[in-house]
């Protein structure tokens, strides 16, 4: 009886209070109210058109980010460098800034290949940890793992070596750019509707990428069965790449995104964690890519809600983080207890 | 220590391994187990070792005393050791490491009181091991004698070996007999599971041979090597009228002198010429080279040397994708393993199988092909039923379904295994079609009747040596069962090793 689509929701929903419960027991034992902090956070995320936009300006990153991950997951690959991916995203973005910076090209097309940068070096920096995995054996958990270090010392080194600003080097970032190059924004509000366009159509190729080509089709049995997609004739570890590719550009789009539209400078925390959001988002929804625009919208609200947490309760703000980590946690253990159940019965 | 075994059941599933095998087995004996693959051999061995737990009812009674092993760590309480056919040591780990593990009770062992029994157990026995080297660096031979001083140090009272003769050297294999041996002196029970008839007849003082879970029959010496093959075997079973050769037509693959080898084994030198719509049966016990030769047929594995010729085309050292696209397609047993994607449709497979190479699926014609395939093999599903829904039988047809056309070689592991012989029939009916349209079939079989059946010619495997192809329709089920034992090798002349 608790099957289908139903059954689904069902789930979903015990899944979802548990978490919810959780987190609520967490707040009675702070002496905090939970109902208040639910308030307060969803007042602070979806509460006015201001707050919506600073939502979507976490959306657009996390759900490019969740998009390429769904890449990677339908290969059966765990893309844990993805963080990394973003970073050199955003570097080679303000790379392509910098390059231009006093060029006569219409801003147009500098931002336009500042982002087509971004995607390539989320790409190169994603192949890297295919190409380890390939051809060195190294699991991509680990390797990307690496390669996130990496990338967070590039970004520093970056900042406080040769592209400081001038007279001192800051935590701050570089030099930020000048206006022209920054992905139009709404008049008062933060949002860009291009990084959102952006974002939403790479979902929509990335939901027909998976549903309706023979690439995809592949990809699947590659990442279900690699021995027999092997023995049906499907080139498997030329696939394992592309999916790296794929997810690395999009990543590096998220990066870009984070230069050019909301920092408009290099920043060492540039990433801000985005990528390993997306991982709990791509986990979350379970290989379905039409859930990562709710599912993805929410966490962000998580994010921006809770910032109204230590103004207004003296709460962390952390406590996204939290909600967000148990709720993944208590989906796959319900996902996981329906399975013994249903297997019984 | 005597072991008393009565009505020993076991299922698995639907499987009945273990049929109420009732066996007394004598302190200070050496006894054998012979049987095929499948016959029920390992269960009950891995029941009384602990492993698997048979289904209530049965008894074991240890020395006069009834006991239930919940464990291996039980067994090993009891007095009861194995000795598996893959070492289960710790390559990584020193000799002596190994020895101490499993030692019950001691946090902070005493090596050196260890090493000084390590050096008078291995001495007893006339064995060199040095206590500090690490295990990855010993032969199987030498890891075996680690285990079995481990196992007399744990103080087992008997030990169960489990093919103990594969991948071993003459010179080891004769030191293990010896010691062997030497164990029921201390009153120490010995049980050899084995296939090979000659090692069972030097070594053991009782045979108990089983059949499909029975246990069909116990010997003492002199042993009769027909006897056993009889038994082991079983009478013959007619599937019907044997079909001949579809007739002689060009060659299709062509072996010239290929040779073959992983870390167990060497196949060296074997000629062989398939015609188009011959049959070419596999024979011998699990792992003596067949499955390597397959893989080698099927470009999954390169030789080292020697050349395969495909229609004249030479293929040798090519990857598989070449061999696919040559026209060899490999159907391996592991079907859940190897040959299906688990979560993916019927549909998606026939699609996948078709070698696409536009960009967007075309839903209605893959339908279409899923519901020909379905409708022509007889599959019970639908389009979009998830292979791993489907039972063994279903699956199996899936997998023929997804052969391309035309194909030239079309290899087989176990084509039938599992199956009933409904299924049997109505997919030797597909293969034997294929072999019309000129197609030659190689195919592994444990099931000697399935290979007599439906082989034009047979090659025999036994520890990587390889028989001249036997004509189907000049043989037996007792003379393949004895070439699979490794007897008569030497009178069969022309051996392709």
């Amino acid at each position: 009886m608790l099957k289908g689509r139903l059954g689904n929701l069902v789930f979903q929903a015990i899944a979802l209070a548990l978490a919810f419960g959780v987190v609520s027991l967490i707040l009675i034992s702070l002496d905090a109210s939970p109902m208040d902090a639910y308030k307060n956070m969803f007042v602070g995320s979806v509460g006015s058109v201001r707050k919506i936009a600073e939502v979507l300006v976490a959306f657009v990153p996390l759900l490019l980010v969740t998009a390429g991950l769904l890449v990677t997951f339908s290969a059966g690959l765990w893309n844990i460098g993805v963080e990394g991916q973003v970073v050199l995203g955003a570097i080679a973005t303000t790379w392509v800034f910098r390059y231009f910076l006093e060029s006569a090209l219409p801003p147009a097309l500098i931002i336009t290949l500042a982002i087509l940068g971004g995607m390539l070096g989320g790409a190169l920096w994603a192949s890297l940890t295919g190409i380890l995995k390939t051809f060195g054996g190294v699991n991509e958990i680990f390797g990307g793992l690496g390669l996130n270090f990496v990338s967070t010392a590039l970004t520093i080194y970056l900042i406080f070596g040769p592209w400081k600003r001038p007279g001192v080097a800051s935590m701050s970032g570089t030099v930020p750019f000048p206006d022209q190059f920054s992905l139009p924004q709404l008049t008062d509000l933060r949002i860009s509707p291009w990084a959102l366009g952006i974002a939403l159509i790479a979902v929509v190729i990335v939901y027909f990428l998976l549903q309706g080509t023979y690439f995809g089709l592949k990809l699947k049995a590659v990442g279900r069965n690699f021995r027999a997609a092997y023995l049906l004739g499907i080139p498997t570890w030329q696939y394992s790449l592309y999916s790296f590719l794929i997810c690395g550009a999009l990543a590096g789009a998220a990066g870009a995104v984070q230069v050019a539209a909301v920092y408009h400078r290099l920043i060492p925390s540039i990433s801000s964690g985005y990528g390993y959001m997306g991982l709990m988002v791509a986990m979350l929804i379970n290989y379905q890519a039409l859930w990562a625009v709710p599912v993805a919208f929410f966490f962000a609200a998580l994010n921006i809600g809770s910032i109204q947490l230590p103004i207004l309760m003296k709460l962390d703000s952390s406590l996204s983080g939290v909600l967000q980590g148990i709720l993944v946690l208590s989906v796959l253990l319900v996902a996981g207890a329906r399975q013994k159940f249903t297997k019984k019965a | 220590m005597n072991i008393e075994l009565k009505h020993i059941n076991k299922h698995f599933g639907k499987v009945h391994a273990n049929k109420s095998i009732d066996l007394l087995i004598a302190s200070g004996t050496i006894q054998g187990i012979l049987g095929e693959n499948g016959a029920g051999k390992s269960t009950l061995m891995k029941i009384l070792s602990g492993f698997i737990q048979a289904d209530p009812g049965s008894e074991i009674i240890l020395d006069g005393k009834p006991v239930t092993i919940d464990s291996p760590a039980d067994a090993i309480r009891f007095g009861v050791g194995m000795l598996h056919q893959d070492p289960l040591d710790f390559p990584p780990m020193r000799a002596l490491d190994n020895f101490l593990l499993g030692l019950p009770g001691k946090l902070f062992p005493n090596r050196k009181e260890v090493i000084q029994d390590f050096s008078l157990l291995a001495r007893e026995f006339d064995f060199s091991i040095d206590p500090e080297s690490y295990v990855d660096s010993l032969t199987v031979g030498e890891r075996q004698q680690l285990e079995i001083m481990r196992l007399l140090f744990l103080g087992a009272r008997v030990f169960i070996l489990d093919e103990p003769t594969t991948g071993i050297s003459a010179i080891q294999k004769e030191k293990l007999f010896a010691t062997l041996k030497k164990l029921p002196e201390q009153a120490i029970t010995v049980i050899f599971v084995s296939h090979k008839l000659e090692d069972v007849e030097s070594l053991c003082d009782h045979v108990a041979v089983l059949r499909a879970g029975e246990l069909v029959g116990e010997f003492k010496p002199p042993y009769s090597t027909q006897k056993f093959v009889e038994t082991m075997f079983g009478k013959m079973v007619t599937l019907g009228e044997r079909q001949s050769a579809v007739g002689g037509g060009d060659t299709t693959l062509s072996l010239d002198n290929i040779s073959i080898e992983d870390v167990r084994l060497k196949i060296n030198h074997v000629d062989l010429d398939v015609k188009a719509g011959e049959v070419i049966g596999l024979a011998g016990m699990e792992g003596s080279g067949q499955d390597l030769f397959m893989r080698a047929c099927a470009g999954l594995m390169r030789t080292v040397g020697g050349t395969i010729r495909l229609k004249g085309q030479d293929l040798s050292g090519k990857p598989y994708h070449a061999f696919k696209k040559a026209g060899v397609n490999f159907l391996p047993a592991a079907r859940l393993e190897e040959g299906l994607v688990p979560g993916l449709s019927l549909t998606d497979h026939f699609v996948l199988a078709e070698q696409p190479t536009g960009v967007f699926i075309d839903r209605a014609a893959g339908q279409k092909l899923a519901e020909d395939r379905i409708a022509s093999f007889n599959i019970r599903g639908t389009p979009l039923s998830t292979v791993e829904s489907l039972s063994g039988g279903n699956q199996q047809r899936a997998e023929l379904a997804l052969l391309q056309s035309p194909l030239s070689l079309v290899l087989l592991e176990h084509p039938t295994r599992g199956l009933d012989i409904e299924s049997v029939i109505y997919i030797w009916g597909k293969l034997k079609e294929r072999c019309r349209q000129g197609a030659s079939i190689i195919f592994i079989s444990s099931d000697l009747d399935e290979i007599l059946q439906y082989s034009d010619r047979i090659l025999v495997f036994f520890s990587g040596k390889v028989s001249a192809p036997i004509d189907a329709g000049k043989t037996t089920v007792a003379q393949l069962g004895q070439l699979i034992g490794g007897k008569g090798w030497a009178e069969m002349g022309g051996i392709n090793a």
